[in-house]
């Protein structure tokens, strides 16, 4: 019989090992996909691992895909080590991007300066908001926020569609779903001439620095480690439990709609129904694979970044379906989270002879 | 047969540490045994070799002179040892029959089942009805079940783990009257316990275990209180002296506290009122349950209370949270160690942190100042001799008795004006304790208040000037310990006029 049992402390070699491992037996189940699929394997490993990692293209698509996920895994990250279960970035995302969008088409073809920023600040409320709903019915009635931001996306694709195909649609656009294109005072800086990489980038860098010292030398890090762990605790401490469920929905919210208006205001640069492609959910397996650790995020997001190009390459040249990119974080995640048992619990194998 | 169970150079270790070495004694048959020794001791790792949840690196034990080597507690049941442990494992919502056939391997809920529990609780004097539920139960009560459920297994050793700490006066008499008739009837029992009057008052036979080792074994009623306690510690134990008592103006009152149950095994308060004085340490007794819980939450700011209602320093405190409390230096030591008085996962110094007052000097504008945290960590580990690894160990790696030190000494050094403790040596050794209660005492005499909520009578005897007694959430008035003081709060404890 297999059996678990529990170490009698941590084990610093499986919190290493852990990442590791999930990595390897992702890219064996990968392999078994592609000798299931009648691929080349070793062309098929070409195309999904080191391709995307070669050539000016490829390395900054890299760069524009994580800078979102690394900001929204960000934010999530502090409401996740709170116990504050956020799942609904993906909605958040796309009010951010609506609220900045439509400040950004409202100064249409105004060259200024105060633009962006004045994007930015709209969309940062607009995702706060919005994730607020959530934080208010929790706080005040007890409803469970894992449903509430979940179902709210649904609501807020729905709204990005409505609002593109009435109020901000393009008035010469010959009737297309779709916003102006944004002008450029409305779009955001490029870091890396001659590719889509934008400020958006350094700003996540930022952003990650500061997660970085609010989670280590903070009181507020204390404070939502302290909640997330135990709620007696955090009473105890002081802290009011109402006041983290706030701050962490509004500063994952916030931050999702920040990445939202980056997304539209930057690689797209106008507001499409297709402006949302699960960057909110995916950050959460980002957070996840990250242990929550704000450096930890900045490279699972790169990481992540390369399944999305690994899995745009094999769609591309071996004509493999799009699902391939959610089968292998999904697969990645599952993996990951697998391994994680192996820090607090060694596999023992015994026979047992009682009945 | 000499012995009915013998134990031979049993060891254990754990890594570096040698939680047992080479202990070998026997427990006579129809004996009480009393099994003393200091947080750490190994007590608990010897009692999990017998109960055959541990498996021991060398030595052996003998059960009526056959060799008996259980491999989980199972095997050691089948052999006729049985345990009540310190935490009751009883479901609340299901009634006392219920409990006991879930309890025991291989027995259905029937008619038979329910005639046997009459049968041993009437035998051994042990009041309880089968039909109800536990949750309306006492402790003493549960107390009661736990043990009609190993009797079911007709047991040859009982080994009981701190069974009188939750009882009162009356229920230890009882459950005295209920072991020493176990005994008569062939049952041998190993009794596990801090209170050496008790265990003066009940065993034939101690070994005293310190530092793994065994250093003595003796008949304890030929030894005083103080000798037996200088045995498991290995050194002389201070006097308290509570002598010089000055008592200042009142610095903390609680005018007419009323408060229903928050949930259905709450407790309602009613109309609690209680006055303390700079330099008086006021002592609340009682059995748990009666309210300590609530008035503790309130106490702390965990809930908060209507205007008016708590007064500190002349200032009403009743929606302030823990926080702002500790501001005004008002600092408190929570019974439950884990998940409330520290969060088990987190290392010491972020435990530290817990309780922070500004003039700790631990943040600023909530920067931590990792230096300051590190060094007052270090300051309550050396102060209050704290065994830790490290610093940075987490909360769950302490025994109960080093964490509670911890504990302690993080509110201590903040030198409070007012210090709410409840259970102060809650599972913490004799050497210990004496460190707790005369810190307790300098800090008293230096012109602090101090509340004391205990279900320890000695305890609260021996510290308080002022005791009052919890029952069913009300707050007596203050009792006159002087004269019958014992008896008076005792007739309190089980709510007698």
């Amino acid at each position: 019989m297999i059996k678990l049992q529990v170490r009698s402390e941590n084990s610093t070699k499986m919190v290493i090992l852990a990442p590791i491992l999930a990595l390897t037996l992702t890219a064996i189940s990968t392999m078994i996909i592609f000798l299931w699929a009648s691929l080349d394997v070793m062309n098929a490993f070409y195309v999904f691992y080191i391709e995307p990692l070669t050539g000016k293209y490829n390395l900054s698509e890299l760069l524009v895909k994580a800078a979102p996920l690394m900001m929204i895994a960000l934010g999530l990250s502090i409401g996740f080590r709170a116990g504050v279960w956020n799942i609904g970035a993906e909605g958040q995302y796309i009010i951010g991007a609506i609220s900045g969008g439509a400040v950004g088409l409202y100064y249409y073809n105004v060259e200024a300066t105060w633009l962006i920023p004045l994007m930015a600040f709209a969309a940062v409320l607009g995702g706060m908001g919005y994730a607020g709903i959530a934080a208010f019915l929790r706080t005040r009635f007890q409803v469970n926020e894992i449903l509430v931001t979940l179902m709210l996306t649904y609501v807020a694709i729905l709204f990005l569609s409505a609002m593109v195909f009435g109020p901000l649609r393009n008035p010469d656009g010959f009737n297309f779903p779709e916003s102006r294109i944004f002008h450029d005072s409305a779009t955001l800086p490029i870091i890396w001439q001659g590719t889509r990489v934008h400020i958006g980038f350094i700003i996540a860098l930022l952003f990650a620095g500061v997660t970085w010292f609010i989670t280590k030398k903070h009181m507020f890090g204390m404070q939502i480690k302290i909640s997330g762990s135990a709620p007696r605790a955090a009473k105890f401490a002081g802290f009011s439990e109402n006041k983290t469920i706030w701050y962490t929905l509004l500063i994952s919210g916030g931050v999702a709609g920040l990445a939202g208006l980056f997304e539209a205001a930057g690689p797209i640069g106008q507001l499409v129904p297709h402006l949302p492609v699960g960057y909110g959910f995916t950050a959460i397996i980002v957070a996840f694979l990250a242990r929550l650790h704000p450096i930890g995020i900045v490279f699972t997001s790169l990481l992540i970044a390369l399944t999305y190009m690994g899995g745009e390459n094999a769609q591309i040249t071996l004509q493999l379906p799009n699902a391939i990119t959610s089968v292998f974080q999904g697969m990645l995640l599952f993996y990951f989270l697998a391994c994680n048992v192996l820090i607090e619990y060694r596999v023992t194998f015994s026979f047992n002879r009682n009945k | 047969m000499k012995y009915q169970l013998e134990l031979q150079n049993i060891s254990k270790s754990y890594g570096a540490l040698k939680a047992n070495e080479n202990i070998s004694f026997g427990i006579r048959p129809a004996s009480v045994h009393a099994l003393l020794g200091e947080n750490g001791a190994g007590k608990s790792t010897l009692v999990k070799v017998i109960y055959g949840s541990l498996q021991p690196d060398s030595g052996s034990m003998q059960w009526c002179g056959q060799n008996y080597k259980p491999n989980n507690p199972f095997e050691a049941r089948e052999n006729g040892v049985s345990m009540v442990f310190q935490q009751f494992s009883l479901f609340e919502s299901l009634t006392v029959a219920e409990n006991i056939a879930l309890g025991l391997d291989n027995t259905n809920l029937d008619d038979e089942l329910v005639q046997i529990i009459i049968k041993h609780s009437k035998q051994y004097g042990l009041d309880i009805n089968p039909n109800q539920t536990v949750g309306d139960l006492s402790v003493g009560a549960r107390q009661r079940v736990e043990i009609v459920r190993c009797l079911m297994q007709n047991p040859k050793l009982l080994i009981m783990d701190e069974p009188t700490s939750v009882l009162t006066p009356q229920e230890v008499s009882g459950l005295f009257i209920t072991l020493r008739k176990l005994a008569e009837d062939g049952c041998s029992i190993l009794y596990i316990s801090h209170k050496l009057e008790e265990v003066r008052q009940i065993c034939h036979q101690a070994t005293i275990l310190r530092g793994g080792k065994l250093v003595q074994s003796c008949n304890p009623q030929e030894h005083s209180k103080s000798e037996l306690a200088e045995m498991m510690i290995g050194k002389k134990l201070t006097q308290l002296a509570r002598n010089n008592v000055v008592l200042g103006d009142e610095i903390f009152c609680i005018n007419s506290l009323n408060q229903a149950r928050q949930d259905m095994f709450g407790i309602d308060l009613t109309n609690v009122c209680l006055s303390i004085k700079r330099g008086s340490i006021v002592g609340i007794a009682g059995v748990a349950g009666n309210g300590q819980d609530e008035l503790m939450k309130i106490l702390i700011g965990e809930s908060d209370s209507d205007y008016g209602v708590l007064t500190f320093k002349g200032q009403d405190i009743g929606q302030l949270n823990a926080h702002e409390r500790r501001q005004l230096s008002m600092f408190f030591v929570p019974e439950e160690r884990l998940g409330h008085g520290t969060v088990s996962e987190l290392g010491l110094n972020e435990n530290m942190l817990l309780s922070r007052p500004s003039v700790s000097g631990m943040t600023n504008n909530g920067v931590i100042n990792w230096q300051t945290v590190h060094t007052l960590v270090e300051k309550v580990i050396n102060d209050f001799d704290v065994q830790t690894q490290s610093s940075k160990a987490p909360a769950k790696s302490l025994s109960g008795g080093n964490l509670q030190k911890f504990m302690v000494g993080r509110e201590l050094i903040q030198q409070p004006d007012l210090l709410i403790i409840a259970q102060p040596t809650w599972g913490v050794d004799a050497g210990s304790a004496n460190n707790i209660h005369q810190a307790l005492i300098t800090l008293a005499e230096q012109g602090s208040a101090i509340l004391v909520i205990s279900q320890d009578l000695d305890e609260i005897l021996t510290l308080c000037d002022q005791v009052h007694v919890l029952t069913e959430g009300n707050l007596s008035p203050p009792v006159n310990v002087q004269d019958n003081g014992l008896e008076e709060i005792s007739q309190l404890m089980v709510g007698g006029e």
